[in-house]
């Protein structure tokens, strides 16, 4: 049942792609219709009226979507299904090679990331009709929009149930693919043509080693279905080298640091309903490639990867956000973000490695569960924030920082969904993202039961550095809101922006956060549904979890940490409404309004706010190192002997150091490469014909 | 009976903090050679604020009006986690010491949003200011607490000090590196001299009064109030985890007697030390800030690592 509901899924997800392929006013089409229902005039003629209809854009776009949504839906429910029975169904499917047929399969891993993809995809549904909308009369058609968005969501549906890595792959590449068309969708600039570029380059370096990476295990494991790469018995050099590949392949998806400068680039440049699918989801089945090969695939699991994820992603994290804080595009901003969540996912997984290397299979759980639980919260909350950007960009057409301002008042709605996705992001009692992190904190707070030295302090130092992560992203998205939705408008679009019309775009982001502030405040029963996964990967399950009942969490012991979310926001709910009720009901004293206080000099206008890169000034002067900021100061002198300055301009630039260090070298070196090997093009004819006889003789003298 | 006790605990520890306000400020006024206000100013203060009509300025939203019962609801719950007089009570089960250092980070948030609100330049410099130093003290304050989490094998506050009363009075050097840590987080995150200056209203060096400087009325006596709680709460955190010697363990009136008794005999102590380095130092440039988080962070980092090293190597042998 669960496993027809996710080949519902794919199936829904395809059909939105033919029928965004499909023009139902062109002739064919019509030449179509009129044989099939020649019979029956009065129904052609219905048809055709309907096709003929003004609003026919309007319904066909929305059946575009209504079907993406159907697929979200059933991929949910096939997740749910498959997280609650446990058992792997597995199915063979008459396609691929003739020897080689391809098989599927179900369990509960596949299962919970279908749920991470399924609830964005639902949120996607609802609101892209409203933003596709501009499209319509836009030089770029809505066919290939709707048709690479189709068969980018099926491409990531097909990966999760993959059990072979033929299929694996085939669907990576028509995930990447696909992907790559919806960023190079607004190809009209330079820009976007270059990010495209660069994505599609790096999704298939990445999958190259990817390909190496299954390859290892299939020469030991003989075949290429995943039970047979799952038998594959591997000497540690050989396990460590297949590792090394998966973690470069995935994590070069996943936007790892160093080969992350890809992301930041790629992800803002697509439609925003892309970008929220993109840094929501698609990341997060990177992360599910790295599971399945590195938890499941793997026979084996040395501490020295764990050691190698850690560090990782524990960089990722840091620096991350560190770059996220000084970029003034929004969109941007959230990608950068992405790269910081996906740190602090591998951070989880590393050291879920460790303690499982270390034979402690239930603090390997724990940490597990947090990564895990912090993929859904990211998808959740990453969506949201994806979506109402987008939705900014819809009303204002303004992406940057520097011109928003006060828009709680144009847009209170959307106002009020995005500071519940600030909040969570920022990793904030009582919301989602919290949990995770007190999760992960805790998980590496039991490095005292490991008996290697080096590794008991390498992880507390790596829970330092996520401190500070999560330290600075509040420091980010609190400039993010206060920049965006607080203060006076820095600009003419900003100050006359109106509400979000289409209601379904507002639905979305708020079915997303509705699902952020569930998750935030009942954790427990999500964790408790996540035993058959645990069970699968590492064999244990949290039995801890619940304790002292389904309110708490407690992941090791009630005595060694427990967290009561629900009983904290009734608390907090408490105190807040008895001080509302004392002092504002009971006094009945009205505020009165005035003006700010100004000085006395009279009127402050918008351009003395904090700007945005005023905001995060002290934090890229402490910083420093971590950048590479290039500031210019130019000055027009007027007057005698130049001394009176009429015109100051300042600009700065935060680099990203990934790009000067290891894409720009590595780009000059594939170019040096290039020139090295033409040299074999001469150009004349001769020097061919050389060629040709050498290869042949070679040849020959291979056979013989 | 135990919920109620909490509670009442709970009520105590709102109920003192103007006292401890105004104990220090009396302390302080003593040191500088100047004629001390009352005790009772703080409440007085408190009192005359809450009769006052507020004012709104023009450009506010609902954040700036919701800010100041958020940040008091989220001190409030953070003292009720807080064991004050009596270990074991039931809301100290709630939350752990990271949701409480999350509760911290709430409350600055709606601050410093409230802040960013009406689109002032004061209001945006203190806000950037506030996340900023909030960005580097909150990871050490987070590392002094796992240093002592490590050793007690529990994050939950109320099981730490119970570990320190039983293993009695041991000197460890992760401890003393980590009580060095939080004292000095203490001391940024509470807005004191040398990284803010309470008394302070000359616009360039403000952090905390930029950020709450349209307030006015009620709700600036609930961000008064919540901000000598937080001194309070830092003062319990250091004095209870640190030196938890005389808080009640169980709920007879004398060992509560007695809690209550030596808490307020220790903040009054942490007061004076406060008040002495506060006339001692002078207010540091806000690119010196860093360099003296980072001296926390680090005498953390180094507490946590010498406790991994030194202490719990000698555990497994």
């Amino acid at each position: 049942m669960s496993l027809f509901l996710a080949y519902l899924a794919v199936l829904a997800a395809l059909l939105s792609a033919v029928t965004a392929a499909i023009d139902g006013r062109s002739p064919w089409i019509d030449a179509f219709i009129a044989k099939g229902l020649g019979r029956w005039p009065q129904q052609l003629a219905r048809v055709r009226h309907s096709l003929a209809a003004e609003d026919y854009a309007a319904r066909h776009r929305q059946l575009l979507f209504t079907l993406l949504g159907g697929s979200g839906i059933a991929a949910l429910l096939a997740g749910i299904g498959a997280l609650a029975s446990g058992a792997p169904l597995v199915d063979t499917l008459p396609f691929g090679l003739p020897w080689l047929s391809w098989h599927t399969r179900l369990d509960p891993l596949s299962g919970f990331f279908l749920c991470v993809l399924g609830l964005p995809l639902i949120a996607v549904a609802l609101y892209g009709p409203g933003y596709v909308r501009e499209f319509e009369h836009g030089k770029h058609s809505l066919t290939t929009l709707g048709l690479t968005t189709g068969m980018f969501v099926a491409g990531m549906e097909l990966v999760l149930l993959a059990d072979d890595a033929l299929l694996f792959m085939i669907a990576w590449e028509l995930m990447s693919v696909a992907s790559y068309f919806l960023v190079a969708f607004q190809h009209e600039h330079a820009a976007n043509r270059r990010a495209a570029f660069l994505y599609l380059l790096m999704a298939e370096v990445g999958a190259i080693a990817i390909i190496l990476a299954y390859g290892v295990l299939a020469g030991f494991g003989g075949g290429l279905t995943f039970d047979a790469l799952r038998c594959a018995a591997l000497s540690p050099l050989w396990a460590s080298i297949a590792f090394v590949l998966a973690l470069t392949g995935f994590g070069m998806k996943a936007g790892l640091v160093p080969l992350h400068a890809w992301l930041p680039e790629a992800h803002p440049v697509a439609p925003s309903h892309i970008s929220a699918l993109m840094s929501g989801v698609m990341l997060k089945i990177a992360v599910y490639g790295f599971i399945r090969f590195a938890f499941d695939l793997l026979d084996q699991i040395l501490w020295q990867w764990g050691i190698l994820v850690l560090v990782i992603g524990s960089a990722s994290a840091v620096l991350g956000i560190l770059y996220a804080l000084q970029q003034q595009n929004l969109k941007r901003l959230l990608a950068y973000s992405s790269v910081e969540n996906i740190g602090i996912v591998f951070t989880a997984l590393g050291l879920s490695l460790i303690f499982l290397s270390n034979g402690d299979t239930a603090l390997g759980t724990l940490g597990l569960v947090g990564g895990l639980l912090h993929c859904l919260n990211h998808a959740l909350f990453k969506s949201l924030l994806f979506l109402g950007a987008g939705a900014i960009l819809h009303q204002t057409h303004e992406q940057s920082l520097e011109n928003m301002g006060g828009l709680i008042h144009r847009m209170p709605k959307l106002a009020n969904v995005f500071l519940v996705g600030t909040l969570s992001i920022a990793a904030l009692p009582p919301l989602n993202g919290f949990v995770s992190e007190w999760l992960i904190f805790q998980t590496a707070l039991q490095a005292g039961s490991i008996q290697s030295g080096v590794l008991r302090s390498l992880i507390p130092t790596a829970s330092a550095v996520l401190a500070l992560t999560s330290a600075l992203a509040a420091t980010c998205f609190v400039k993010v809101y206060g920049v965006a939705f607080l203060g006076l408008p820095r600009s003419g679009h900003i100050a006359h922006a109106k509400e979000v019309g289409h209601r379904g775009m507002l639905a979305g982001p708020a079915l997303l956060a509705a699902c952020c502030v569930l998750i935030g405040i009942l954790p427990a029963p999500l964790i408790n549904s996540l035993g058959n996964l645990t069970h699968q990967l590492t064999g244990a399950d949290l039995g801890n979890i619940s304790t002292l009942g389904w309110l708490w969490l407690t992941p090791v012991a009630p005595e060694v940490a427990s967290y009561a979310p629900a009983l904290v926001v009734i608390g907090i709910l408490a105190v807040g409404w008895l001080c509302y009720h004392l002092l504002y009901r009971r006094t009945g004293l009205e505020p009165r309004r005035a003006e700010p206080w100004d000085c006395g000099f009279g009127g402050l206008p918008a351009r003395m706010q904090y700007t945005s890169g005023a905001f995060s000034m002290p934090i890229r002067r402490i910083f420093q190192p971590a950048f590479e900021v290039q500031e210019t100061l130019e000055e027009t002198r007027e007057g005698p002997a130049g001394t009176r300055v009429t015109v100051l301009r300042y600009r700065f630039q935060v680099l990203d150091k990934a790009w000067l260090g290891l894409y720009e070298p590595a780009g000059r070196g594939v170019l040096h490469l290039a020139r090295w090997v033409g040299r074999l093009q001469t150009g004349n004819i001769r020097t061919y014909l050389g060629y040709s006889f050498f290869t042949l003789i070679f040849l020959l003298w291979v056979i013989s | 009976m135990d919920w109620i006790l909490a509670i009442l605990e709970t009520l105590l520890f709102i109920g003192a903090a103007p006292l401890l306000a105004g104990w220090t400020k009396r302390v302080k006024c003593r040191l500088q050679n100047r004629k001390p206000p009352s005790l009772l100013q703080p409440y007085r203060d408190l009192l005359k604020l809450y009769r006052k009509q507020p004012i709104l300025p023009h450009p506010a939203s609902w954040i700036f009006r919701a800010a100041p019962y958020v940040v008091f609801a989220a001190t409030v719950l953070t003292a009720a986690f807080v064991p004050l007089v009596a270990v074991n009570l039931p809301t100290a089960k709630i939350a752990d010491v990271i949701v409480l250092v999350g509760f911290f980070a709430l409350a600055r948030t709606f601050l410093v949003l409230a802040g960013m609100d009406i689109g002032t330049a004061f209001g945006g410099m203190g806000s950037s200011r506030e996340m900023t130093i909030a960005s580097l003290a909150e990871p050490a304050m987070l590392m002094a607490v796992f240093t002592l989490a490590m050793s007690a094998h529990t994050t939950n506050l109320s099981q730490a000090m119970n570990y320190v009363l039983d293993t009695g009075l041991v000197l460890r050097p992760s401890f003393v590196f980590a009580l060095g840590g939080l004292m000095l987080v203490a001391v940024a995150e509470t807005g004191r001299i040398p990284v803010d200056n309470p008394a302070t209203h000359l616009e360039l060096t403000m952090i905390h009064e930029a950020m709450i400087l349209e307030y006015s009325g009620r709700w600036l006596a609930l961000i008064e109030w919540a901000s000598q709680i937080k001194l309070m709460l830092y003062g319990v955190l250091i004095a209870n985890i640190f030196f938890p010697w005389g808080i009640a363990r169980d709920f007879s009136p004398e060992s509560i007697g007695i809690g209550v008794g030596m808490i307020a005999l220790k903040l009054a102590l942490l007061a004076i030390l406060l008040v002495l380095s506060e006339t001692a130092f002078a207010k540091m440039r806000i690119f010196r800030v860093q360099e003296y988080l980072s001296f926390a962070y680090l005498l953390s980092v180094l507490g946590l690592l010498s406790h991994i090293i030194l202490e719990a190597a000698r555990v497994h042998h």
